[in-house]
Parts: C-alpha cells; sequence; structure tokens
C-alpha cells in the first residue's frame, strides 16, 4: 500500500476515534448541555429562559436525550461542517470553533519551536558526541543529558517559573501577551508585539527544550555512532570525498532517517504535554482550553478542544512524513513500513 | 535454551537453589556494580523503595503546627533546620516526612502501571506477530490509532469519568496505561516477526511443541531484556502522567502523594515543597534511568557471559 494513502486512512480512523470518544464522555456525563448553557446564558446575559434554549440548541452539535445512535450520526456530520456548538461556562455562549481558532496558534507557536530548536540543537550535539565517542567530553555529557532526560517537562516549567518569573522577575509569569504588547499593536508597531510575545513563550518553549534536547542528543549520538562503522563510510573515505560532503550526506543523512520516527512519537506528545505546560504558564492555547473545559464541565468545548488537539497531531504527523518521504527513497517506493 | 536449569518441578534440590542464587542474585549483582551509571542509579532506586516501605514505620507521621509559628515565613516558608531538614510548609507540616509517606502511593501506581502496560503490549505485539494475516492488520491498525492520541490529553479526559473510580492504585494504574502500550506492541511484533523463521523456532515447530511452548520458552528469552528495558520506560512513562493527573486535580485526592503535594504547595505559593517534590520526582526518574543502562546485561543471555 502506498505509505501516503495508509497514513491517510490512519489519520481518518484516528479522527473517527477521536470523535467517538469525546462523544461517549459527553453521553457519560449526568449533564444535559443545552439546558447547562441555557440556564448559563440566562444567568449571565439576562435574556429569557425560552430565547436561551433555542439558541443553544440550534448551536448544538447533538441533542442530548434522544436515540444515542441518531445522536451520534448528528455529531459526525456535524463536526465536520464545523458546527461545535457553544462554551458552556469558560466563555458562556461564545462558539466552540471561535475560541479555538484564537487558541491553535499559540500552541502551534510554542511545541513548533520548541520541537525545532530541541531536534536542531540536539542532533547536531548528538553528532558531535558520537565523532567524540569514548572521550571525558563525552560522558561528561552523557550523565547531563541523562539527568535532563529523566527530569518531567511540567517539573522543569515549574522550576522555571519560581526562580525566573517570580524571584527574579525576568520573564512574565504567565499569559500568551500582555498590555504593553496590545498598547504596541495599536500603535502600529509589530515588532514590539512580537517581541512582547516572545517573551511570553519563552519559559514554555525552554521548559520543553531543556527537558528534550538531551534525549535527541543521545539518540542521535547512538544512530550516528553505528552509521560511523559502516562500510560506506570507510568507501567514502577512501574514494577521498571531502570530509564536510562525508559529514553531511553520507553520516549526517543516515544517522538521521532511524530518528525520524521518533519525531513523529514527539509530536503526539508535545501537542499531549501542551496541556500541562499551558496550565502551569496560564498560556490560552488548546490545551489550557482542553483543561479548563474539563474542570468546568463544559462539555461543548471539551469534546471540540480534544478534537482539535488530535487533528492538529494527525496534521503534523503528515507533513513529517511527507519530509520522511522526501528524506528516504525506500519509503516513497512503497517498502515495508 | 532458557529455564531448562530449573530442572523438574517441585522441591529445588541444594544445587539449583544455588544456581538460582548465582544466576539471579550474584550475577546481576555483579553486572550493576560493574557499570558505574546503573550502580548509581540501583542506590538511588533501592533508597527509594525503602522510603515507601520502611519510611512510614521510621519517620513519624507528618502534622500541621509541627514548626515554630513565631518563625516569620519568608519565600521559602520554613527554612530548612536540623529538626525538619527540608522545612516545613504551607501548614508548618514537616516536608521530609510528607515526601516519605506520600513516596507509597506514587511507587505503587507507577509500578502497577508499568507492569499493565507492559503485559498489553507483549500480548498484542505477540499475537499480531504469530498470527498474522487480519488478526495482525486488525491489531496493528488499533495501535496506530491509539499510539496518534496523545497520551495526557486522552488521560484527561477519561479520568474525567473516571473520577469515581479511580481511588485505589489498580484503577489508576490501569487508566495510566490506556495507551501506553502501543509502543511496545509495535516493537515486540517486529521481534516476533524476525524471530520466527529462526532455525531453532523451526525447530522447535517440527518437533511439534505446543504454541505455548514455542512463545514462552523459545521466544520469550530472547525478548527478555528488550521487555524489562521497556517495562523500566513504561515505569518512568506513568510516574510522568501520575503525577501530571494529580497536579491537575484530575484524579480524586484519596491518599497522601507527591502530585497532591506539588498542587497544594503550588496553589498555596509554597515553593520550599514544590522543590523538595521536584527534587524527589528527579532522583526517581534519574534512578530508574540509569538502573536500566544495567538491565539490558542482565537479561540478555548473549551479554552476561563473560561475568
Amino acid at each position: 500500500m502506498h505509505w501516503l494513502v495508509r497514513r491517510a486512512l490512519i489519520s481518518f480512523a484516528t479522527i473517527f476515534a477521536a470523535i467517538t470518544i469525546t462523544f461517549f464522555i459527553a453521553e457519560a456525563e449526568p449533564i444535559d448541555p443545552i439546558r447547562a448553557l441555557a440556564s448559563q446564558m440566562v444567568y449571565q446575559y439576562h435574556i429569557p429562559w425560552s430565547e436561551a434554549y433555542s439558541i443553544a440548541r440550534a448551536a448544538a452539535p447533538f441533542i442530548p436525550r434522544g436515540n444515542p445512535v441518531e445522536q451520534y450520526f448528528h455529531y459526525i456530520i456535524n463536526f465536520f461542517q464545523g458546527k461545535l456548538g457553544l462554551s458552556i461556562t469558560v466563555a458562556t455562549g461564545v462558539p466552540v470553533t471561535e475560541i479555538l481558532a484564537k487558541a491553535i496558534p499559540w500552541t502551534v507557536l510554542v511545541v513548533g519551536t520548541a520541537l525545532l530548536i530541541s531536534f536542531g540543537v540536539g542532533v547536531l550535539i548528538g553528532m558531535a558526541m558520537a565523532y567524540v565517542h569514548g572521550s571525558k567530553l563525552d560522558s561528561a555529557l552523557i550523565v547531563v543529558f541523562s539527568v535532563l532526560r529523566s527530569i518531567p517537562n511540567y517539573i522543569i516549567a515549574l522550576v522555571l517559573l519560581i526562580y525566573l518569573a517570580f524571584q527574579l522577575r525576568i520573564f512574565p509569569t504567565g499569559g500568551t501577551y500582555d498590555l504593553a504588547g496590545l498598547e504596541a499593536l495599536k500603535h502600529g508597531n509589530i515588532l514590539g508585539y512580537i517581541a512582547d510575545v516572545l517573551w511570553h513563550a519563552t519559559l514554555p518553549i525552554l521548559s520543553w527544550v531543556i527537558t528534550s534536547v538531551g534525549w535527541w542528543a543521545l539518540v542521535m549520538r547512538g544512530s550516528t555512532i553505528s552509521v560511523l562503522g559502516e562500510d560506506f563510510i570507510t568507501y567514502a573515505k577512501a574514494r577521498g570525498l571531502p570530509s564536510s560532503r562525508i559529514t553531511t550526506v553520507y553520516i549526517g543523512k543516515n544517522a538521521l532517517l532511524p530518528i525520524f520516527t521518533l519525531l513523529m512519537i514527539s509530536i503526539g506528545f508535545m501537542f499531549g504535554g501542551s496541556v500541562i505546560i499551558e496550565k502551569i504558564f496560564n498560556y490560552q492555547g488548546m490545551g489550557w482550553y482542553l483543561y479548563q473545559a474539563v474542570m468546568n464541565k463544559d462539555i461543548f468545548l471539551m469534546m471540540g478542544a480534544f478534537d482539535v488537539i488530535i487533528i492538529a497531531v494527525i496534521v503534523s504527523l503528515f507533513i513529517a512524513d511527507i519530509a520522511y518521504g522526501l528524506l528516504d527513497p525506500r519509503v516513497r517506493r512503497g517498502g515495508p513500513a | 535454551m532458557s529455564g531448562s536449569a530449573v530442572g523438574a518441578r517441585g522441591a529445588y534440590t541444594r544445587e539449583q537453589l544455588k544456581w538460582f542464587v548465582h544466576e539471579w542474585i550474584i550475577v546481576p549483582l555483579k553486572i550493576i556494580v560493574r557499570n558505574k551509571k546503573a550502580l548509581f542509579g540501583f542506590i538511588l532506586l533501592i533508597g527509594y523503595l525503602l522510603m515507601a516501605t520502611v519510611g512510614p514505620l521510621v519517620v513519624p507521621k507528618p502534622e500541621n503546627f509541627q514548626c515554630p509559628m513565631e518563625l516569620k515565613p519568608t519565600l521559602l516558608k520554613w527554612p530548612p533546620s536540623l529538626a525538619h531538614p527540608l522545612g516545613c510548609d504551607y501548614y508548618g507540616a514537616d516536608i521530609w516526612a510528607k515526601i516519605v509517606y506520600g513516596s507509597r502511593t506514587v511507587l505503587e501506581i507507577a509500578f502497577i502501571a508499568g507492569f499493565i502496560t507492559t503485559i498489553i503490549g507483549i500480548t498484542v505485539g505477540m499475537v499480531a506477530g504469530f498470527k498474522g494475516g487480519k488478526v495482525d492488520v486488525a491489531l496493528m491498525s488499533i495501535t496506530d490509532v491509539l499510539m496518534t492520541i496523545p497520551g495526557l490529553p486522552l488521560l484527561i479526559v477519561l479520568a474525567a469519568i473516571l473520577r469515581s473510580y479511580a481511588n485505589n492504585p489498580f484503577v489508576v494504574g490501569a487508566i495510566l496505561s490506556v495507551n501506553a502500550w502501543t509502543g511496545l506492541a509495535r516493537s515486540v511484533r517486529s521481534q516476533v516477526l524476525t524471530l520466527k523463521n529462526r532455525e531453532f523456532v523451526e525447530a522447535a515447530k517440527a518437533l511439534g511443541m505446543t504454541t505455548g511452548h514455542i512463545v514462552f520458552r523459545e521466544i520469550m528469552p530472547n525478548l527478555a531484556s528488550f521487555i524489562a528495558v521497556n517495562f523500566i520506560f513504561s515505569t518512568i512513562g506513568a510516574v510522568y502522567s501520575c503525577i501530571a493527573l494529580y497536579f491537575l486535580a484530575i484524579l480524586p485526592f484519596t491518599a497522601n502523594n507527591w502530585g497532591l503535594m506539588l498542587y497544594m504547595a503550588w496553589n498555596n505559593a509554597d515553593y520550599n515543597t514544590v522543590i523538595a517534590v521536584v527534587l524527589a520526582v528527579i532522583g526517581l526518574q534519574l534512578g530508574l534511568f540509569m538502573f536500566s543502562y544495567a538491565v539490558d546485561e542482565m537479561f540478555n543471555p548473549r551479554l552476561r557471559t563473560e561475568v
């Protein structure tokens, strides 16, 4: 089977699985989300019950208290049309799609930057370690990286917050941007806004980078060492190829290939981990909204946030897969998966 | 080729006992002592196991208002002193005692989750690899789908509805392994596929051995080191998610544990406790990770010949 077709099939199955899981969880909740939403709207916006109820019902992706099979198909159809209902408690009456559309870029910013930095830096350090393997520097780095890779990222996040934000006040204690950034944006100072955003994103990104750079370095070190002993390297040297070409094309590329699969696992782990990192930094991305929705029994937002996180993972995996196919000709030809 | 030395079932003879002690106690210890990293991890792990088992018998139970209340609380509330080596927390309770009393739940849940994860991973991988055909396609499709769903969000959503059942470590362990087994299942399957057609398995088949015998006696010993290392990594993963879920207040607060301590301390700006828990978690994870360096050698018959 063509690798892209296979990946597409699994992606679709995964989206269906995610939708099904959230649907069952919504069914298991004793709360009727439509009534809950209507009463929240009555309470917050002082509109009559009948009006609130009809707004809530019109926007709902499925109507609870009916035939569950019918509800399920109703939900799937509405999901693919982008009708995900309104938020109940977290942002009463705001469409879930609107909330999530605002949240996605923040998560992608943090996760994407952290992944690129830790992968890039980790791979370079790992290759360098492999060249000097057995040396004192190598063993010292192994110990340092083993320690770093054992620390959960949220633990690093807490430590960074305590020391760099609460005590030294170098970085903000949370949020995606603040008034200074907003002011800059109003006065057309785009650079000032970007600086403010990056300033807020630094600690979340750093929590990821510190804990995963060592992991990449250790994996790349092992992979490079195994490539170093291959015959084609010796042959390339014997042919008198420039060492820069041997390092990048012959060693780098071949050592990188087996690591690529780990990149895919790491994408899912990082999007998933955004729930706790974003909670700690009060960073309003997808994970933050998923957590708020679960804690406040905001059923429609919970369903939407969970499904969108999984779609984000799937899209990233697709991109990684295409990149892998470009790197490795064996995959393109449809070899064993 | 594996357990043949145990011989006939029933009482162990003196010789067999001697063999057992040599094979399972002396040789592994030699391997650990020889490898500095593994020795360090082993000592850490023993420390944590003692803390969780003997600790509560030795260390007095933490009580609120143990610390003198007239001391001015600073950012680090009550600083460490001789009587209270890690200082006291927001409520004036000894932090070291709380860490000791909280370790049991964490270790229990982590090892149970690691165990369940490993069992499911091996079973799914073995069945898929052996049966092949449609069973293989079906199992691997399920594995791929579950693998794509990120663990933490799935756990958070699931734990929210399973909350009322999640008051015993077995249930929490089972929740934590919900999709942690997928990686192991995939690797076991590919290992089985490469071993399936090797001569010794063919020979066993030709001799009319049962599938059970082939799986447990011929294939398993070859996977033992691989499985043991994976068990440790599953445990590391379970510690990660377990403390995360308690810290996020997703799991019910039943017994004192590090995740709950972290949650309470963080919300009360009690950084003394936060740092103590941070160090405790790092130590445990590091111990497990370092110990894994020796495990490979211990269970791999080819690597241990020279000892």
